[in-house]
């Protein structure tokens, strides 16, 4: 299953029609203790590019986009009532959501593992 | 000058630690035709304490007082007895000239004392959370408002004909702005509220309906049928409650099944003031829906010692963070007020609010039924608290007027509140609380028998 | 730097003096002398005790209250007075407060609150009078309100004030709506409202409310707003420019004028966000300056209490053009030369009759109002600019008497106005502003704002106001500049500071993960 990375530091897999959605350990780092995710409702609309949740620490509010365009499918409810979660497994338990695909051409301006890992590294 | 301690000798010494030979020259940046040489021209200078307070002394005495006449004013804000425990207490310097908690290390007393408002007002409220207060009733009302949009991303709110026309006005104001649409409507004179009129204007396109308990009439309405047909819509229930005494007497909100409770603390420790500042109270009745809540949140948390302390939290809500994207753009909340009401509330306790609620609706239902005695007056009201509604059989306004020159504050004309509603143009509303004596009832319902004659 | 303490400390006794706190017993209370715990209303109170005395309700009293008594147990608790007094006598002893030290609290104008303020403001023609009491017998809450206006209309050189705004935020709100409202009246739609980046966070918050979108404006390396830049984007979608001033780096934004004539030029209107009036009250009058709208907080330049979080009263000052606009109650000058309060019912007598709305309930924040007056009359035209003025000399002493160890970012764009701000570069090891704010708390000084404005990296924004005395700002920069080694020396024990308040630091992470917002009887322990 493909894993595509983006500059805004969200992870996106791949399978099928179907995509998972979460942030990168990079971005949890910088982010510091989670303790609260807004997911979006199953349903809703995505644009590429357009807000899809919200991460909070205890001093900051970030916007997590979507990668691609798509429809939420599923979000994962374990983070209600563990926030910790995109702390301590961000790229496995701690995904934030599923969605379809809805054009799988904006998958190409992705980045990569290893072009994400060169992207971070040159941060 | 009394308040400014530098002494010229001061400034000189000061002036040569930062290396300018004159004050001006720390006003350099500000261009010469915009910086005033002297006063500005026309305006008083210093006054001595014993002059200030001469002079302010006056203007207070062009004012009759609540308490130097029989006093029946209420519509949103009401005259009780403030024990003096509450006034030495919020005049502690600590507490009157701290700021906001954000360094919890040295702010644990006005933390602790937030977090215990916030339990006095969620248990009176019959929620589960409650803020640590808004600016006061009104704006509150609004606040309710807008989440209920932002929880049901609906924009359509139906407010109930008896919510204080003063609340309904903000609301408008806002949604004007805002867009959201506002479905409002003037009271209808009738001894009851009207229910059925309200659940009718309820449709899948509405975010909330709200309602006052008490209502702007005084009248108490069973709200867990409108509970049910906003919930039955995917609409929220709001209750404005203007009187929390009342809370003492009758079921709270949240037992009739509303979503957001909001309402006017004034009454619990505040004083009238002329109209503020007052107490915003603002409440949940489900925990889920507290991170689109407005305002201020306290809780609880440890030490690195693993004491028990208190902090502001969720604050990621708020403007300082989120700035445009934030829950509302407030960032003061009514602290003092707020510490007021939570002493006042711990005098009181159980015991002493229901007593005081059973006393209110006690001298109530006496006047009630004394100034029906009033030729030509009816009371409007089947049931209420401690206000109810008089219909006067002319216009009410110009006989407040006319009792005010007798010496009574006797009531608010809803002409006042609804000008150039000709319907509403014979209803004086009456508030009575533990304040009213036996003799102030008397008083008021000979003069109004003269008056209206 | 002049010795902070007359007790007979000196700070080589500094190591014992404070190992011997730490080595004495445990007390059995967890008190330490006059440091005293003090438990929850709901671990000490009663539900059958109070203190107030009230008749017990006779039995089968009348009951109109519609079926709807109150069955439940509310679950209340009461204390006694003599209780009540010492449960928050112990509490207020846990709060720091300006009655007890210097509060540098940039941008919040913490001074003295005189407290002839507060006698007057219970004066009972003031304190025990009713909002909607016939107009006859309130004149004088009316005069009042009248009189407090005059003042911050000339002031500010404007034209019309509304007063019943109750904070800082909700008199921006008002100001911004005004201008909306003006905007429409001549059908003109724009969108957009420019803030600086600098700016404080409900000005981006009140915009956006207002149903506008906001764009930063940038500001040039000496931390003012770039007139050229402003001038480029300025077009027929610009409702307004929102700008503080002085601004949140303590700087005047001396192109004020050109500013505002370039706005006004492009047809929108300037909004001047007044949380630094302080700094040039009775100096400069915004209004000579181009300002169309302008809150004031009278909290904090006119010393009414903050309260430990308000309440607050944001009165905003309007131009002629947008007077016409302010909401109801609205105070103006009329025809007849004098300043008038307008409310609904009149205002076509006063010509008032494109009011926006209503901002609140009544009138605003009476009780702020006459401390407000009590405080201007006391200090006068004359008084007032000297507040500016001193205001201004102490934040420069600060700036001066800091910056060869601290990073002063602007320091060298000029004098500040009324704060001085610093930035954490240079703090050894890993550091940060908040480990000097801790430790500023041992010192015994509540610390600066931290963090803001957020163009700064580790801003400290330090305001000590008009009311500290030479030898207070002498011991407070004694201790600034002992932290700030500290800081730039990399001790690490500053990570853990404060070490001596009620309170070590408080686990902020746990309380949003698992918000515990109310007590609860069942809570563990």
């Amino acid at each position: 299953m493909p894993r595509y990375f983006t500059d805004e530091h969200e992870w996106i897999d791949v399978d099928g029609v179907t995509a998972t959605v979460g942030i990168t350990d990079y971005a949890q780092g910088q982010l510091g203790d989670i303790v609260f995710v807004e997911l979006p409702a199953i349903g809703t609309n995505l644009d590429k590019g357009g807000d899809a949740a919200v991460v909070e620490s205890v001093k900051a509010a970030s916007d997590v986009y979507a990668p691609i365009s798509g429809k939420v499918t599923e979000a994962n409810s374990d983070l209600e009532e563990d926030p910790a979660l995109v702390n301590t497994d961000p790229e496995e338990g701690g995904w934030f959501f599923k969605m379809t695909v809805g054009d799988a051409s904006e998958l190409e301006g992705l980045m990569d593992e290893a072009g994400y890992k060169a992207f971070v590294d040159g941060l | 000058m009394r308040y400014l301690p530098l002494t010229d000798t001061d400034r000189g010494e000061m002036l040569g630690r930062i290396g300018v030979s004159s004050i001006d020259e720390l006003f350099v940046d500000v261009p010469a035709e915009a910086r005033l040489d002297g006063p500005i021209a026309g305006l008083p200078m210093h006054m001595s304490e014993m002059a200030v307070e001469r002079h302010m002394r006056a203007l207070s005495n062009k004012n009759l007082s609540a308490g130097d006449a029989p006093f029946f004013i209420g519509a949103g804000a009401y005259r009780h007895h403030i024990p003096a425990s509450v006034d030495h207490i919020i005049q502690r310097g600590e507490f009157l000239t701290s700021y906001t908690p954000y360094q919890p290390e040295i702010a644990q007393g006005t933390l602790q004392m937030l977090f215990e408002f916030q339990t006095q007002v969620a248990r009176l409220y019959g929620c589960a959370v409650a803020n640590a207060s808004l600016y006061d009733g009104s704006t509150a009302c609004w606040e309710a408002v807008a989440m209920a949009a932002r929880i049901t991303r609906r924009k359509k709110a139906v407010l109930s004909g008896a919510l204080h026309p003063h609340y309904a006005e903000v609301v408008r104001t806002m949604a004007k702005f805002t867009g959201d649409e506002i479905a409002d409507a003037e009271p209808a004179i009738q001894p009851t509220p009207d229910n059925d009129g309200l659940i009718a204007r309820i449709d899948e396109n509405t975010s909330c309906v709200v309602v006052q308990y008490p209502d702007i009439l005084g009248r108490i309405a069973d709200l867990s049928e409108i509970a049910e047909a906003a919930h039955a819509n995917g609409a929220l229930l709001v209750v404005v409650n203007t009187e929390p005494v009342a809370l003492g007497a009758i079921k709270s909100p949240g037992e009739l099944g509303a979503d957001i409770v909001v309402g006017e603390g004034q009454s619990i420790g505040v004083g009238l003031q002329f109209g503020g500042p007052y107490l915003g109270l603002f409440a949940v009745r489900d925990p889920k829906h507290v991170r689109q809540m407005p305002g201020r949140l306290c809780g609880e948390t440890v030490d690195a010692e693993g004491k028990r302390g208190f902090v502001l939290t969720l604050s990621t809500r708020e403007q300082h963070i989120r700035r445009e994207k934030a829950t509302s753009n407030i960032c003061t909340n009514s602290g003092l007020c707020a510490l007021a009401f939570n002493v006042h509330m711990t005098l009181l306790g159980e015991k002493g609010l229901r007593q005081l609620a059973a006393e209110n609706h006690r001298l109530a239902c006496l006047a009630a039924d004394r100034l029906a005695q009033v030729p030509g007056v009816r009371v409007l009201n089947q049931s209420f608290f401690n206000e109810f509604t008089l219909m006067v059989g002319q216009d009410a306004r110009a006989a407040v007027h006319r009792l005010a020159e007798k010496g009574v504050l006797g009531g608010v004309s809803l002409g006042r509140l609804y000008p150039g509603v000709d319907r509403l143009a014979e209803g004086l509303l009456v508030a009575v609380t533990e304040t009213t004596t036996e003799g102030d009832i008397e008083a008021l319902a000979s003069a109004l028998e003269e008056v209206l004659a | 730097m002049s010795a902070p303490n007359a007790s007979g400390w000196k700070p080589e006794m500094t190591v014992a003096s404070q190992d011997g706190l730490h080595s004495g017993p445990v007390t059995a209370t967890g008190n330490r002398a006059l440091m005293l715990e003090e438990p929850l209303l709901f671990e000490i109170g009663r539900a059958d005790v109070t203190g107030v005395d009230l008749p017990e309700p006779a039995a089968g009293a009348p009951n109109r209250l519609g079926g709807l008594d109150r069955a439940e147990p509310i679950g209340l608790l009461g204390l006694t007075e003599p209780e009540t007094v010492r449960h928050y006598t112990r509490l207020s002893r846990q709060n720091y407060a300006i009655d007890l030290g210097l509060f540098p609290l940039g941008s919040c104008t913490m001074k003295h609150n005189p407290r002839l303020n507060e006698k007057v403001a219970r004066m009972p023609g003031f304190a025990d009078v009713h909002p909607l009491q016939p107009q006859e017998t309130v004149r004088g809450a009316y005069e009042v309100i009248n009189e407090l206006a005059e003042w911050l209309i000339r002031l500010t050189g404007m034209h019309g004030v509304a007063m019943s705004p109750k904070a800082g935020a909700h008199g921006e709100l008002c100001g911004i709506l005004c201008i909306r409202a003006a905007l429409e009246a001549r059908g003109d739609a724009r969108e957009v409202i420019l803030v600086p980046e600098s700016a404080h966070g409900t000005n981006p918050a009140t915009a956006a409310f207002a149903g506008y979108r906001v764009e930063d404006i940038p500001a040039t390396a000496e931390g003012r707003v770039d007139l050229e830049a402003l001038k480029a984007r300025l077009g027929p979608d610009v409702a307004a420019v929102m700008i503080t001033n002085p601004n949140t780096c303590g700087l005047f934004e001396s192109e004020m004028k050109e500013i505002s004539d370039a706005v006004h030029a492009a047809g929108g209107f300037v909004y001047c966000d007044g949380a630094n009036f302080n700094a040039i009250v009775g100096k400069v009058r915004p209004g000579d300056l181009g300002v169309d709208a302008m809150h004031i907080n009278l909290h904090k330049t006119f010393s009414t209490p903050h309260g430990g979080g308000g309440p607050g009263s944001g009165p905003v000052v309007l131009s002629e053009a947008l007077s016409p606009f302010g909401p109801l109650p609205f105070t103006a000058r009329t025809a007849d030369g004098v300043v008038h309060l307008v409310e609904e019912e009149g205002a076509e007598k006063f010509g008032h009759t494109q009011a926006f709305g209503r901002m609140a309930a009544f009138h605003g924040q009476m009780g702020m109002f006459t401390r407000a007056l009590t405080y201007i009359l006391s200090h006068g035209a004359d008084g007032l600019k000297q507040v500016a003025e001193d205001a201004v000399l102490n934040a420069n002493y600060i700036l001066r008497s800091l910056e060869d160890l601290l990073d002063a970012p602007f320091g060298a764009s000029g004098p500040c106005m009324h704060e001085a701000l610093f930035s954490d570069a240079g703090f050894g090891g890993d550091l940060s502003t908040l480990d000097l704010a801790k430790s500023l708390i041992d010192e015994g000084f509540h610390p600066m704002t931290m963090y803001f404005p957020l163009v700064v990296h580790g801003a400290m924004l330090v305001e000590p106001t008009e009311t500290e005395s030479k030898a207070s700002l002498d011991q407070f920069i004694g201790a600034f500049r002992s932290v700030a080694e500290r800081a730039k020396a990399g001790d690490e024990r500053m990570k853990q500071a404060p070490y001596y308040a009620p309170r070590r630091r408080l686990d902020e992470t746990l309380a949003a993960r698992k918000p515990k917002l109310a007590w609860s009887d069942d809570a563990e322990g």
